[in-house]
């Protein structure tokens, strides 16, 4: 049976994917966020995932504003590197899990979740980021990719609840699979931070972490958390937290704090990280 | 029917990318999105204003891209994430538009975010912006 065994946190700043891909990690504005995920590869690799599903926001690269769907499951079997303006990203094309993701979007539909099937899409550094951070720079990403886009960028997003309801759905999809497959899921963006208008720049780390408080200790308050909240307190695109709480509502009620990492800043934007273990995957280590 | 009442106008320095907004800046977003393909990144660069002619921009939506006035081009209906391309076709970073809209040099903006970024003290509405 496939299980979700943790769930990873991380922002996806862009300019972090270019710090890696043009050999500025040794740099010591880069040497600081880098070292944040020393551990967080080593537990990856102890944990050898079969699938990461990536819960991630697509920033006008797949979709325009011609069709804005609001969760997006990625059903394909790879998905390329998109060229952002800046050429692609030299990192390895991304392998899906075709069965896995078509069992979860039939599943969650039928769980009443409306979500959109997408068999064509390229991703950009919100899913790729990520990737880099907890894999290194391999010559193919260890496991499969099942990407989930949400939107955050044309107002309004779906609400924190319900991004978590969603989670919760995706864990009983999961869970309901006949494969033997280790699933470890990943919520991505944030924290604060804006990188529009006169406005630009700001960063609340009093409310970055009292979310990363909640992740861990009390996800029904952070749930509540209204939009406008996010957008007043941790700027405009801090709102892309809201897929954290995908991620926290497919693991279990109580979760382990395996590692926490958060700095100020990479380019415009706080970067912070958590890994959540299940139970489950917490006794085994013990 | 009463309409959306927008709590989040009263962000200060923020123009928040909504429905309205989205159809109002459909014409800049899809321009900005075409940039995506480096040969159409060649072909605006050879003749900005003859190639913004294909995406029925208003007179000023084209004013604001053609000199790079990106907080306009956010107020007229475009989006971070799309004005970006072009910033990107002009060699430009995220922090270094950033630094743009905010009034500031790259150098400014950059030491602003090492010092830990814009406290949203005094930044939460409109009236304790103007202070």
């Amino acid at each position: 049976m496939a299980r979700i065994v943790a769930g990873v946190a991380t922002s996806h700043v862009p300019a972090i994917g270019a710090a890696l891909d043009n050999g500025k990690t040794q740099e010591p504005y880069w040497q600081r966020v880098f070292a944040g995920y020393e551990e967080s590869k080593k537990w990856i690799a102890e944990v050898k995932p079969d699938v990461c599903i990536v819960v991630f926001n697509d920033h006008a690269t797949a979709f325009s504003v011609d069709i804005v769907p609001t969760f997006a499951l990625g059903c394909a079997a790879e998905f390329a590197p998109a060229d952002e303006g800046w050429g692609p990203r030299p990192v390895p094309t991304v392998h899906g899990h075709p069965e896995l993701a078509a069992h979860i979007a039939q599943s969650v539909i039928l769980d009443e979740f409306d979500l959109t099937i997408v068999n064509n899409m390229e991703v950009d550094h919100g899913l790729t980021v990520p990737l880099s951070l907890m894999f290194g720079q391999p010559e193919e990403w260890p496991c499969k990719i099942i990407p989930l886009a949400v939107n955050v960028v044309l107002f309004p997003p779906p609400t924190g609840k319900r991004c978590f309801d969603l989670g919760a759905a995706i864990r009983r999809a999961v869970d309901s699979y006949p494969e033997d497959l280790k699933v470890v899921i990943f919520g991505t963006g944030g924290m604060s931070h804006q990188i529009s208008g006169p406005r630009a720049g700001l960063i609340n780390s009093d409310f970055d972490k009292a979310f990363l408080d909640g992740m861990s200790h009390d996800p029904q308050k952070i749930i509540k958390l209204k939009h406008v909240e996010y957008m007043r307190e941790a700027g405009a695109e801090g709102i892309e937290m809201v897929m954290w709480l995908v991620m926290r509502g497919a693991l279990d009620e109580h979760v382990h704090e395996r590692y926490r990492f958060y700095t100020v800043p990479a380019s415009n934007t706080a970067v912070g990280h958590l890994i959540l273990e299940n139970e489950g995957l917490a006794a085994a280590a013990e | 029917m009463q309409p959306i009442e927008k709590e989040y106008s009263d962000i200060p320095g923020t123009t928040v990318f909504d429905a309205d907004q989205s159809r109002k800046g459909y014409g800049i977003n899809m321009f900005c999105m075409s940039l995506l393909k480096d040969v159409n990144r060649k072909a605006f660069k050879a003749d900005e204003a003859g190639y913004l002619k294909a995406f029925n921009l208003t007179p000023e939506q084209t004013d604001a891209v053609l000199k790079r006035e990106w907080n306009r081009m956010l107020e007229l209906g475009g989006n971070i994430y799309f004005t970006a391309k072009l910033g990107a076709t002009d060699g430009l970073s995220f922090q270094q538009m950033a630094a743009k809209m905010t009034g500031s040099t790259q150098q400014e903006y950059a030491d602003m975010m090492l010092a830990g970024g814009r406290s949203p003290n005094g930044a939460r509405t409109k009236s304790e912006w103007k202070k």
